[in-house]
């Protein structure tokens, strides 16, 4: 049986240990938010956090999360909006939104390392999210705008 | 359907519905409506006590229900249409609540697809709007017995200016239900300067929960009970399986059966490829039983496809004379006179959609009738195939449609839920079918691949004196008939027969191409390539000529004109020549501000950067782009800035469509650095983010700026039409910047990155 915190919230799972963590939090949890976009780590729509890192639930093994704490887009902030969210609706970022979870996860994972990225920091940071319908200028200019809200 | 029936308003409403593009305006449709009958499919707005049309219903508390009948993939369509009826309305847009509509004829078109939701449906939206404000004005005058004329609405309310009275509309609704729905020719539709939203903009609807992660895409679909299905299709087209042995696939935890699905009959057409579903507790179970399935297949005659072959084929072809599809004047005779000539090859290879949302759909099928849950751009084309597939009636297929992640053209292509659809009658449970990025790759609806072979002679003052053009494709009509080769007008049409050149000797030529995979749209679809070969090619030509290539560009389009097309099959996306004619003084226009908005010929360019320049419209909007690139020693190329100027007639939601010509920029991007799909005995070589990249934020142009003519002319396209003119500026940019013409995408053949 592993265990793992997810949202704060303590849960054991009995399932195969190979299973990837981003299916046990959409199919067995119900926890949605969290996207497949590729499978194999290269698109980060899966990203959330365990222990405080960014990580691509896709590629992480259930027996890689035991006793770990993992945070998704629904626990990221329990009194509402975080700021990356905040600064997301601000500059007007999703257009389909797929992406848009994995790319605020990775973006709050960014800025609790670094209060103020620069522009080379930024695009190193989110280099492992793809958004398809481009909508990176704003992806940039949200992070600026959260990084001045988070001060 | 649209005969009238003389019956009691109070059960039977009518409904005002205008269907798409040039279909006829106006037709009136009657949906039975009573308090008793309300079926779990109906929307909101049919129920609400007030409803004046398919898409809007007015309650009693003042909630006004907007329902959105065209699918949301990032468009901010869901948003922008239903903008349009509150502003007609004068309803306070927080008062608003958007509802999802099911796949429905009522609606009229819903598949959304060629950049024409606005286009095609402002019209309707306002009548919908206007509708319910005159009856509302017509229930509040009567109240207060004083004359219609003199009231009038103000947000959310009608008002008697003289008298100082008001009403809001949630108290004027159950009267205003009791009048008769007034004629079109009755309805006062409001001026421009009263226009609250139209032309301002209102972000996304759901912006709030795409962020939070709430929203609800296909992949997020769920039901009770409901199994998970992954599939192993056919690794060629048209393939069928031989064998297979599931006994390993059965012994992985959670996986439930497996099934076996037809393949195709005769053209693919919407089918399901076919192959071998594994049906699973999870999606991951799914996965991995069928990474165990042991399955041979008789590959069928496209085993013979490799892609290298195909491309000299079509550039074989190319070089010969093919079938004419527009002639202006002699172009042979004045080749033969000689001058300066220049010719050139284009190529484009076939490009994937990957949508961030691999293909997905959800079906139960139940007592003979089948209900979805899909992320699809055409929710009547799925009650179409699902019905044949299921040999049940149309009306007995419910789509429901979810956010898309992303469609791009391919999500208007459902042969995934019809896979969905099949699954659930076979297995007798709601099934949910997920596609894996290996899937989406490997089995898309590919845009064509295509050669462009191109010849100029040019005069004494370099100007062409002849032009012929030929272009070799796949088209995208043998999907539903093997045998079409020709490219069709609604096709050709795209950037290749409207060359928006004043031209005294020109030939435009279209050669047979046989399709060994699927072909399908894909944003701006056979714009892109013609697009990259004219404005590519034109920019070569003013550096024969010695010429700057704005100034040339400027020069070929020449001065303001209608283009004249007789004798020409030109459909002009679907749209009327008389409200949208073709006028090269817009193209030449937004040409000219975007030079000037990005400082064309005045900023000095280093070693190793460049600008370039390309003007094309498509979906009916004029577009003019610049784009600037650095590329350094290792031929890394940079986008530091782009330019982007649109005339799309009257824009509803500006914030949207600059957002829509930003993202082209980044589609664009990843057309010219990476996009090639190729195929080696038939199976597809690219499978994932690693051999079918898309550009990452690093790679996508820095800063992407987008000026919009403010223009009175009626709604045009936004969606698509940045695509083609940004690839051929980029590469435009890249010779300015390196010397290399790029003439064979991706530029990764040139030795860029």
């Amino acid at each position: 049986m592993i265990q793992l915190k997810v949202n704060g919230v303590e849960q054991s799972f009995g399932g195969e240990p190979e299973m990837p963590l981003l299916w046990y939090l959409r199919d067995v949890l119900g926890l949605t938010g969290s996207k497949f976009g590729c499978g194999v780590g290269l698109c980060g729509a899966c990203t959330v956090h365990v222990n405080g890192q960014a990580m691509r639930s896709c590629v992480t093994a259930m027996r890689d999360a035991a006793g770990k704490e993992v945070t998704t887009i629904e626990g990221l902030d329990k009194n509402g909006l975080h700021p990356v969210q905040r600064a997301w609706m601000e500059i007007n970022v999703p257009q389909c939104g797929y992406c848009q979870v994995g790319q605020i996860m990775q973006a709050a994972a960014l800025l609790n390392s670094k209060k103020k990225p620069a522009d080379h920091e930024i695009d190193e940071a989110m280099s492992g999210n793809i958004c398809r319908c481009g909508t990176y200028q704003r992806i940039r200019a949200a992070i600026k705008a959260a990084a001045g809200e988070m001060t | 359907m649209s005969e009238i029936e003389n019956v009691s308003r109070r059960r039977f409403l009518t409904r005002g519905i205008i269907a798409a593009g040039a279909l006829v305006l106006g037709v009136r449709y009657y949906h039975k409506l009573s308090s008793g009958d309300k079926r779990p499919h109906d929307t909101n707005a049919d129920h609400a006590t007030l409803p004046p049309s398919v898409y809007l219903g007015i309650d009693a508390d003042g909630t006004v229900w907007i329902v959105a009948h065209r699918s949301e993939m990032g468009t901010t369509s869901r948003t922008t249409l239903p903008l349009v009826v509150a502003d007609e309305l004068d309803a306070d847009w927080k008062r608003v609540k958007i509802e999802q509509a099911i796949g429905d004829s009522r609606y009229g078109d819903q598949n959304t697809d060629g950049s024409h939701s606005v286009r095609s449906f402002y019209d309707a939206m306002r009548e919908a709007g206007a509708t319910a404000r005159f009856m509302l004005i017509q229930a509040a005058a009567h109240q207060w017995s004083v004359p219609a004329p003199e009231c009038e609405t103000d947000l959310h309310v009608v008002v008697h200016r003289s008298t100082n009275r008001s009403a809001g509309y949630g108290e004027l609704v159950a009267a205003a239900a009791r009048l008769p729905i007034p004629k079109k020719e009755e309805l006062k539709l409001k001026p421009k300067s009263a226009w609250r939203y139209v032309g301002k903009g209102q972000v996304s609807y759901d912006l709030e929960a795409l962020v939070t992660g709430k929203a609800i895409y296909g992949m997020d679909a769920h039901v009770d009970g409901m199994a998970y299905a992954s599939v192993e299709h056919p690794p060629v087209l048209g393939g069928k399986v031989k064998t297979y042995d599931d006994k390993e696939a059965l012994k992985v935890a959670g996986v439930r059966q497996t099934v076996s699905i037809d393949p195709f009959q005769q053209a693919p057409g919407f089918q399901p490829l076919g192959g071998i579903a594994v049906i699973a507790d999870n999606t991951w179970a799914a996965f991995q039983g069928r990474k165990k399935l042991n399955t041979s297949w008789d590959n069928g005659a496209h085993e013979t496809y490799n892609s290298d072959a195909y491309k000299n084929e079509l550039r074989a072809t190319s070089h010969n004379p093919c079938k004419v599809v527009r002639n202006i004047g002699d172009a042979d005779t004045a080749f033969a006179k000689g001058g300066k000539i220049h010719d050139a090859d284009y190529y484009v290879p076939l490009l994937a959609h990957a949508s961030m949302e691999p293909m997905v759909a959800l079906a139960e099928f139940k007592n003979g009738k089948a209900t979805l849950w899909a992320p699809t751009q055409n929710p009547q084309a799925v009650q179409d195939i699902v019905a044949k597939e299921l040999g049940i009636a149309k009306e007995d297929v419910i789509c429901h449609v979810t956010l898309l992640g992303g469609g791009f053209g391919r999500k208007s292509k459902p042969d995934y839920v019809a896979e969905a659809a099949v699954l659930s009658k076979k297995v007798g449970r709601p099934v949910k079918v997920a596609w894996t990025r290996e899937d989406d790759i490997k089995f898309d609806y590919y845009n064509a691949v295509a050669s462009m072979y191109m010849k100029a002679a040019l005069g004494a003052n370099g100007k062409p004196t002849a032009w012929l053009q030929r272009s070799v494709f796949p088209p995208i009509p043998s999907i539903f008939d093997v045998n079409t080769v020709y490219g069709d007008p609604a096709h050709l049409q795209q950037g290749w027969t409207d060359i928006p050149y004043d031209l005294p000797n020109l030939r435009i030529e279209n050669g047979p191409a046989k399709a060994h995979v699927r072909i399908g749209w894909l944003r701006s679809v056979a714009n892109i390539y013609h697009a990259f070969a004219i404005q590519c090619f034109t920019d070569e030509l003013a550096h024969a000529a010695g010429r700057d290539p704005l100034d040339y560009l400027l020069d070929l389009i020449g001065e303001p004109r209608t283009i004249d097309f007789k004798g020409v099959a030109y459909p002009n996306y679907g749209a009327s020549m008389d409200a949208y004619p073709w006028e090269t003084g817009r193209l030449r226009r937004v040409t000219e501000m975007v030079a000037e908005k990005s400082g064309w010929g005045k900023r000095k360019h280093s070693k190793g950067t460049g600008v370039g320049i390309a003007a094309h419209r498509s979906f009916l909007t004029y577009v003019a782009t610049v784009v600037e690139v650095e590329v350094n020693d290792q031929g890394e190329v940079r986008i530091p800035r782009v330019d982007t100027f649109l005339d799309a007639g009257l824009v509803v939601n500006p914030q949207a469509t600059r957002a829509q010509f930003e993202g082209a920029a980044v589609f664009g991007t990843s057309i010219v650095r990476s996009g090639e799909i190729t195929a080696t005995k038939g199976v597809i070589d690219q499978s994932n983010f690693q051999d079918y990249p898309v550009a990452r934020i690093g790679e996508a142009p820095y800063q992407t700026n987008v000026y919009i003519v403010d223009s009175d002319a009626p709604p045009a396209g936004v969606g698509e039409p940045g695509v083609p003119p940004f690839v051929a500026a980029f590469c435009n940019a890249i010779f300015a910047a390196t010397g290399k013409r790029v003439r064979d995408l991706p530029i990764t053949k040139l030795g860029l990155s």
